[in-house]
């Protein structure tokens, strides 16, 4: 079991409330998954020659004091990049100039524990261990600002409860997934990705459902079809939200094995695995509520 | 007649059901309010007294689970399993009603004014259930008795492995499933989805609606069938 939340301000002004409306959700997400907790929210977007790497530091010995400002000498001491970081304990989101792969081998030569949650230029991810809640105040969720965003609750039932096995997942830039379910082939989908040179970071069944799709986009499909090859290729149970700059998109699988719930008005699309986490957004009353179908795309434009 | 309020973002599920489970003859004839339901699970499970319970929003998994006597009102959806093994009395759901709705209900009524999802009425035993919109796949798989009169469509495999339930539906069906064939209406079935319907609160001209039940094909085991069906 595990839990979703997803959240689309269509109003502008409700851009500065995302976090808390969203905290909530997460928080009634809890019986669901509460082992581990992330979301992945899209704002405005950094200029086209910059990037953002949202960076985990739980990995290394220093943890939540984790030397942010030393790394950010070290790496604007070997290239130019102007790196800045934002940072709450041990994640921080390092915005860069420049090349974006170049700075990530640096990374990893110099800082091999540090963990890259996403790069993108609108996306900031933050997920780790420990209940919705605790995961929500560790990085002040309550204030993130955005458009929209993806969150999950995690109940670990394929692999270890680590934060790097904790949702969202995500592949390129701008993109993210996360999942309710188990997949029943995710070791055949990745015998197809890896020999593309696609690079698996965990043993997690949803990693690779992201990757797939990740790919299928990268190859120059459309969002409706690199879905529909989705249905054709992942096989289990799954419902999958999943964020791009631009979209907040839902599937289910045939068998609708696990949940989804939708609510809409002229303010916001707000998603969850049950509505109790949708009961307390503002107007609840008023909208429209429905529950997604299996085997459709429900493709949400921010 | 006495009524009482259960706000539930003030009060527990359990505070609730611990009250709906108290005496049945002197619950008789109360009518109880559930107001801020937020889709809370198990809202009013296991009544067994003959009272009138209003649950005023959406209804989490398993509302009206287990129903005896009791007439249950749910205004808003209702999450999976919806009056699950119900025995008796009437559970109606004003809006829509998520996965295995009316799960082996063994009697009773269920109403679903909107549309039910996946697997509704799996494994009916007994039990009547109105939809008034249309069901999703698997529904009324290996129904073994009782009545599902669908008023919209039913997704594929309908009635699948079905045993002596009988299925009415009037708009399209997707696919039936094994087993599952459609009969003449008799004057018997046009009476009964005329009671069924008329007891849902719905006018449809029961003429208007098909039969499906069992070919009883999957009674005997066949040694010869080579496990195609």
């Amino acid at each position: 079991m595990c839990g979703i939340v997803g959240l689309l301000v269509k109003t502008p002004a409700l851009r500065e409330r995302l976090g808390e409306l969203m905290v909530p959700m997460l928080i009634g997400m809890t019986e669901r998954g509460p082992d581990s907790a992330g979301l992945a929210v899209f704002g405005k977007e950094v200029d086209a020659g910059q990037r953002k790497l949202s960076l985990y530091a739980g990995f290394t010995d220093e943890g939540a004091q984790f030397p942010w400002a030393a790394l950010a000498d070290a790496l604007n001491h070997a290239m130019d990049v102007t790196a800045r970081f934002d940072v709450k304990g041990n994640h921080a989101v390092l915005t860069l100039q420049g090349d974006a792969e170049r700075v990530k081998l640096w990374l990893r030569e110099h800082y091999p524990k540090l963990y890259l949650l996403s790069t993108g230029r609108s996306i900031d991810l933050y997920k780790d261990i420990g209940s919705p809640a605790e995961v929500a105040a560790r990085y002040d969720f309550a204030n993130l600002k955005g458009s929209h965003l993806v969150g999950h609750t995690r109940m670990a039932t394929e692999s270890a409860v680590t934060p790097d096995r904790a949702h969202p997942f995500t592949a390129g830039e701008d993109f993210c997934l996360v999942h309710n379910g188990s997949l029943s082939n995710p070791y055949g989908v990745r015998r197809k990705l890896e020999p593309l040179g696609i690079h698996f970071d965990t043993d997690n069944d949803t990693e690779a459902a992201c990757r797939f799709i990740e790919w299928r986009l990268r190859e120059g499909d459309a969002l409706p079809e690199a879905l529909q090859k989705g249905f054709e290729e992942l096989d289990g149970f799954y419902t999958f939200l999943m964020g791009t700059t631009t979209e907040l998109a839902l599937i289910r699988d045939p068998f609708a094995c696990k949940p989804a719930v939708v609510a809409e008005n002229d303010d916001y699309v707000a998603i969850a695995s049950e509505f109790r986490s949708l009961a307390h957004l503002p107007d609840i009353r008023n909208a429209k509520v429905f529950e997604p179908a299996p085997e459709e795309m429900y493709v949400w434009k921010a | 007649m006495e009524s009482l309020n259960f706000d539930l973002e003030t009060q527990t599920v359990r505070d609730l059901n611990q009250y709906l489970h108290g005496d049945a003859a002197a619950l008789a004839g109360q009518r109880i309010a559930v107001t801020s339901p937020n889709g809370a699970h198990n809202i009013a499970v296991g009544v067994d007294a003959e009272l009138h319970v209003t649950i005023k929003g959406h209804a989490g998994y398993y509302a009206g689970g287990m129903n005896q006597q009791a007439t249950i009102v749910i205004e808003g959806s209702a999450g999976t399993g919806v009056a699950e093994n119900m025995m008796s009395g009437k559970v109606h759901v004003r809006g829509f009603a998520s996965n295995g709705a009316g799960a082996s209900a063994h009697g009773g009524l269920l109403v679903i004014d909107g549309d039910a999802g996946l697997r509704c009425g799996i494994s009916l035993k007994g039990g009547d259930i109105v939809v008034g919109g249309s069901v999703g796949s698997f529904s009324a798989f290996m129904a073994q008795a009782g009545r599902m009169v669908i008023c919209g469509d039913a997704g594929d495999a309908l009635g699948d492995s079905l045993y002596e339930a009988v299925l009415y539906v009037r708009g399209a069906v997707k696919s039936l499933g094994a087993d599952a064939q459609y009969e003449p209406m008799s004057d018997a079935d046009l009476d009964a989805v005329r009671l069924l319907l008329a007891a849902a609160g719905l006018d449809h001209d029961p003429a208007s609606f098909k039969r499906i039940a069992s070919a009883r094909t999957l009674y005997h085991w066949n040694a010869d069938a080579n496990q195609e069906y």
